[in-house]
């Protein structure tokens, strides 16, 4: 707040209504919602519900087929987060440092930033399609009978690329805008004592980035968790089956299509706690160690 | 004189024909899955079939546009590609206008009043932040089917409005406007509305184009939300009606890939055109929102 604020008294609660009259009724109601469902059992036809306390709960915890989802979102996290950070950090230190082309090569390499998940899904199917694809060919090429939607590995394999491919762009921005604030003068104290780039990149740069790179750690974790639910979505082409899916694409599945509410409901809530303690790992952990600026 | 062609030629630096060769290969990667969307867009359905996409430019673009556009597919018919285009810019449009007019107005009403709650009022909005509308999604159906907006624009839109991404980055902004300011406004009898329509807003209009940017591209890319909330074929956006055209490849006799490649390129076209456009306010908008 500003010291010298206005002090007018209705304005500011007018200003404020229409903000917290949207997060009362579609925030805090349906999070509460969820909460209180997790707790019930629904009938699956709609007669009503039985309070079941944390059965729910438990059910989760000894679901082998779960946790087995649960094991998948991990592996998918790591994988997309690492690829698409080296991938996006590499060209963003290379982008950097040429002069020309530079402005052709940011445009050519952040496109993708606004090609929607689903999308993106949509043309690996096209890439891994099984008669034609282009994916799908160079893979037998070397051997590889890929089969999108049949095989779980190759099914997995081609969700990460496409995770990969769509979430570069983000993180080079990021990184190449984290590169631009480097002052001038570091740099070149930095030619100075140091002759190899290799060496300069990791004594100098690479450090420089961390808060820039903390940072996009935990957005590509949140954005494995669920900005992929499109990408999955597509290409498992709305049947699940046997095929690889996240936390949050169950909690879709059970809910919306299996009609179990409180399971839903349930893993809902997991999730909530899980993003919660990466959001407070954010700000105390990162927050506190890793301060240049 | 100097004789210009005798200057000696500096020597090729192999480093940066490497990091050409790098940010080349990456831009490739990007760019080559797009390419094929272009190349199948112009031939038949049944060349696509046959030979896959070819480095060959055919002339069915204009039968394929004809057909993405103004033929429906879909059980009701009513899903044709204008009608799913003007869905798809309603909610681009309207999420991005309503997300920065009750952003800005919250942000407003935080940075320059003296207000008693305003702590609370903060957290209460800023809790938004914590959770995506991915793990509250069914409830947040429930409570839509409720209220009775299921296949409405309101229903669409509204929802997604709930959290305060838009208001962070005001708030943020507004407290690096000089204190000077509003004192020199209050000094010159200017009151709280004039003050914000006077100066702030013309001081704002940079931060209002990048963020009305990324907040059009945010929403013409909604998924989950409009799939569970629109059910009527006539009410789809493109985005949302992609599932259904990729479900459209099993089972029919020959997949009509060149309306549903058609259809997907029309998808990507507006967002990625406003990006490349307007590309250093989005930066800038981007950089600065999340940090």
């Amino acid at each position: 707040m500003k010291r010298a604020g206005f002090t007018t008294r209705w304005l500011p609660i007018l200003l404020l209504v229409p903000q917290l009259l949207i997060i009362a009724v579609f925030f805090y109601w349906p999070a509460a919602q969820a909460v209180q469902s997790s707790l019930y059992l629904q009938d699956p036809f709609g007669f009503g519900s039985t309070y079941v306390g944390m059965d729910n709960y438990t059910d989760l915890a000894s679901s082998s087929e779960y946790l087995k989802v649960g094991k998948f979102t991990l592996v998918f996290t790591i994988l997309v987060t690492f690829f698409s950070l080296s991938l996006a950090l590499l060209l963003a230190v290379k982008a950097d440092g040429v002069i020309r082309g530079a402005k052709t090569y940011r445009t050519l390499l952040m496109w993708v930033y606004a090609v929607a998940p689903p999308v993106a899904g949509f043309i690996g199917v096209l890439m891994f399609n099984q008669s034609w694809g282009p994916l799908t060919e160079l893979a037998r090429s070397i051997g590889w009978d890929f089969k999108l939607g049949v095989n779980f590995n190759d099914t997995a394999t081609a969700m990460v690329l496409v995770s990969v491919w769509k979430q570069v762009p983000v993180n080079f921005i990021f990184f190449l805008s984290g590169l631009q604030a480097i002052p001038k003068s570091v740099r070149e104290a930095g030619l100075i004592d140091n002759g190899s780039a290799t060496r300069r990149f990791w004594d100098i740069t690479f450090p420089l980035l961390a808060p820039t790179g903390f940072f996009l750690l935990i957005i590509n974790i949140t954005y494995s968790l669920f900005d992929t639910f499109g990408i999955i979505d597509t290409m498992v082409k709305g049947e699940p089956g046997n095929n690889p899916m996240t936390l949050v694409y169950k909690v879709y599945v059970d809910g919306f299509r299996g009609n179990d509410l409180g399971g839903s409901s349930a893993q809902s809530v997991v999730l909530m706690v899980l993003v919660l303690a990466l959001t407070v790992f954010q700000f105390r952990l990162v927050e506190r160690r890793i301060h240049y600026t | 004189m100097t004789d210009i062609t005798h200057i000696p030629a500096r020597p090729i630096k192999w480093s940066t024909v490497l990091d050409h060769a790098i940010l080349i290969t990456g831009a490739l990667f990007m760019l080559i899955p797009m390419l094929m969307v272009l190349q199948t867009v112009t031939t038949t359905d049944v060349q696509t079939i046959q030979n896959g996409p070819e480095f060959v430019i055919g002339d069915q673009f204009g039968a394929n546009f004809h057909k993405a556009m103004y033929e429906s597919s879909g059980f009701s018919g009513e899903n044709s590609g204008t009608s799913m285009l003007i869905n798809s810019m309603i909610l681009g449009l309207g999420f991005a206008l309503g997300k920065i007019v009750i952003g800005m107005m919250a942000a407003y009403a935080l940075v320059y009043f003296r207000l008693r709650f305003a702590t609370f009022a903060f957290w209460l909005i800023f809790t938004t932040l914590l959770l995506p509308l991915e793990v509250r999604i069914l409830p947040s159906y429930e409570v839509a089917q409720k209220l009775g907006l299921l296949n409405t624009y309101t229903g669409l839109i509204v929802p997604l409005i709930a959290s305060a991404t838009a208001t962070f980055f005001f708030r943020q902004y507004f407290r690096s406007i000089p204190e000077e300011l509003v004192e020199a406004a209050r000094i010159d009898g200017a009151g709280p509305i004039k003050f914000f329509i006077d100066i702030l807003m013309p001081l704002s209009q940079t931060m209002i184009a990048a963020m009305f940017i990324i907040m059009f591209v945010y929403g013409w890319n909604q998924y989950l939300w409009p799939t569970m909330i629109t059910t009527e074929e006539g009410m789809y956006t493109l985005v949302r009606g992609i599932k259904q055209i990729t479900q459209s490849f099993e089972g029919t006799n020959i997949p009509e890939y060149g309306r549903a490649n058609m259809l997907a390129l029309i998808a990507i076209l507006p967002p990625v055109a406003v990006v490349i456009f307007f590309q250093s306010w989005f930066v800038k908008g981007l950089t600065e929102t999340d940090k």
